[in-house]
């Protein structure tokens, strides 16, 4: 149940960002979610699409450098202490949180958060015994 | 096919000292007599020396001062010139950064002389006729074409005069005419390795055996790159133009030093501030003289180029002395907070991590009242796992090993590959915009 997340090295350049875009938008790759994780000189932008491949592809034909990044995105209830509750499985295991960062869009009503662990495996099956729902692949692209 | 011949004459570069010494002193004589004839030379030696009769032993060299690249932009266009204008059958000048350029001058004699010593050269590294040998450096008055071009023709080797620049013809004539030697800057080697795929070739492509890298002083850790990349050997070329240009001193198969041809140069290693020589093995400014140029003569000549003699036999039987690489020259020192740095010792720090990809820059900049040296470094993109805390442990690997090395400590950049400046001839990677231009 691991989704792939597209991580672009970007340099701190004008418009760098813009060309990442860019290129994904020229080639109909659609972003579903994303964050940026910023140093003093460069950042690493980190992005869920709907067709990872070709988003690797066109990105990389492009002189980005990018690759992939294993992540977990999870169901979270959209009301007050949902977020909460899902963390609080965690709390008591030996696995642990890198980052995380939220979808836009929906497909229930529940919200969408995209999680990276240090250990992916061991997350997912903490997240299944406790019944929280662990978003596939094909759920991601029919968003 | 019969046995491979790995001298081209066994007894001048396997000849014992005395031999070796006896045949300088005589060259030496020949060179100050040629000298006394110069504008320049009269009126230098004038005090020193009267007639080639007053050098009786190699010691005698002691007596004739140096000779500067300035002495030389002094002397345009013709105040080092030994013979008859019409006795000379080409020039090349080399443009100095003032504006003002040098020029030597050569006879049919010594164009013959430097193509014999640049097939001697080519020899040495274990070339033969059977190879195929593109020649990427620039023709016309840089010495780096031209010199190789005639050497290589006279070890009878199909020569491939590309020139430098437009790296999709390269590659296509690479691949059609199974090229097996090259000669390029390090910096254009590495522009070919990371272009390459972008023209629509791999490695599998090419049928590269050996690269003559020269133009530019780099690391023994940029050669090993080279290689690895290729899958071939690199020999270090180091020449001047003033002191004919390529084929000055070469390194053998044996890849420990270059040979200097000392039937044809005097080697001598100076303290840059006193002038005294060095101690056998210690690092200093390379001073050559020339023993067979019979149009421009140069005496004790500064080339501003750092290197130490490599003390020992080399076990190719030759016994012109080697020198180590060229570790800096005496005029791109950097003085960064009162510390001596040469750009080299960078380099050496940045080309032995994997990490970094082939293209860095220095900058040295003015804050308040202190330097400051920053380091941008290309990230080779196959080692980027998407991980920023990965990229922030690279960054301080990069600063502690170079604060090790140079004892400064500096401010490091990452930036993807393909964002510095790329160098197709001699790179220019050091910005020092503490100079007021």
């Amino acid at each position: 149940m691991k989704i792939t997340q597209i991580s672009v090295f970007l340099e701190n350049k004008k418009g760098r960002l813009y060309e990442a875009a860019s290129v994904l938008g020229q080639n109909k790759v659609n972003i579903r979610a994303l964050t940026i994780a910023e140093s003093q000189d460069f950042g690493v932008l980190r992005i869920v699409v709907d067709n990872p491949e070709k988003g690797l592809e066109v990105l990389k034909a492009n002189g980005f450098m990018a690759s992939f990044t294993d992540i977990v995105a999870v169901e979270v209830g959209d009301d007050p202490g949902g977020l909460a509750a899902v963390l609080k499985v965690f709390a008591d295991t030996g696995v642990n949180i890198e980052y995380m960062y939220a979808f836009v869009e929906k497909n229930t009503d529940k919200a969408l958060m995209v999680f990276r662990f240090d250990n992916t495996d061991e997350a997912i099956k903490v997240l299944q015994k406790n019944n929280i729902n662990v978003v596939g692949r094909k759920e991601i692209e029919s968003l | 096919m019969s046995e491979k011949i790995i001298y081209q004459n066994q007894n001048l570069e396997c000849a014992d000292r005395k031999t070796l010494e006896a045949r300088q002193l005589e060259g030496l004589k020949f060179s100050v007599g040629q000298a006394l004839k110069t504008k320049f030379y009269a009126a230098n030696l004038t005090g020193h020396i009267k007639s080639a009769d007053d050098i009786c032993s190699l010691d005698d060299l002691k007596k004739i001062p140096f000779t500067t690249k300035d002495d030389l932009r002094a002397s345009y266009t013709d105040g080092i010139l030994a013979t008859d204008m019409k006795d000379v059958v080409r020039m090349h000048t080399s443009s100095g950064t003032t504006g003002v350029p040098t020029v030597i001058y050569h006879t049919q004699k010594d164009i013959n002389n430097w193509t014999e010593l640049m097939e001697r050269s080519l020899i040495a590294s274990g070339a033969t006729c059977a190879d195929i040998f593109q020649n990427m450096m620039t023709y016309g008055m840089f010495t780096g074409g031209l010199g190789f071009h005639y050497g290589a023709e006279k070890l009878g080797i199909l020569v491939i005069p590309t020139g430098a620049g437009n790296t999709k013809r390269q590659l296509q004539l690479m691949k059609d005419f199974k090229t097996t030697l090259v000669h390029a800057t390090p910096s254009y080697m590495f522009h070919m390795a990371t272009t390459m795929h972008e023209h629509g070739f791999s490695m599998q492509d090419l049928h590269l055996k050996k690269a003559y890298i020269g133009g530019e002083p780099h690391s023994e850790n940029t050669r090993k790159k080279i290689e690895e990349m290729y899958n071939i050997d690199a020999y270090n070329s180091y020449g001047l133009s003033e002191m004919n240009g390529p084929g000055v001193a070469f390194e053998c198969v044996h890849k420990t030093g270059l040979h200097v041809w000392e039937d044809s140069y005097i080697l001598e290693i100076i303290d840059p501030v006193t002038g005294e020589p060095v101690k056998e093995g210690e690092t200093g400014e390379i001073v050559f003289t020339t023993l067979r140029r019979e149009a421009t003569p140069i005496l004790r000549y500064r080339t501003r180029d750092l290197a130490a003699v490599i003390p020992g036999k080399c076990p190719c039987g030759r016994t012109h002395r080697r020198i180590s690489r060229i570790t800096g020259r005496t005029d791109d020192m950097l003085i960064i907070n009162g510390a001596n740095v040469f750009p080299s010792q960078i380099e050496q720090v940045l080309m032995n991590v994997p990490e970094v990809g082939t293209n860095y820059m220095i900058l040295v900049s003015k804050t308040g009242a202190l330097d400051k040296l920053t380091i941008q470094v290309e990230i080779y993109s196959k080692l980027f796992h998407g991980d920023l805390s990965e990229l922030e442990v690279l960054k301080h690997k990069i600063k502690d090993e170079l604060r090790a090395s140079i004892m400064i400590n500096p401010t490091v950049e990452l930036h993807e590959p393909g964002s510095l400046p790329a160098f197709e001839m001699k790179a220019k990677r050091v910005i020092d915009s503490r100079i007021k231009i």
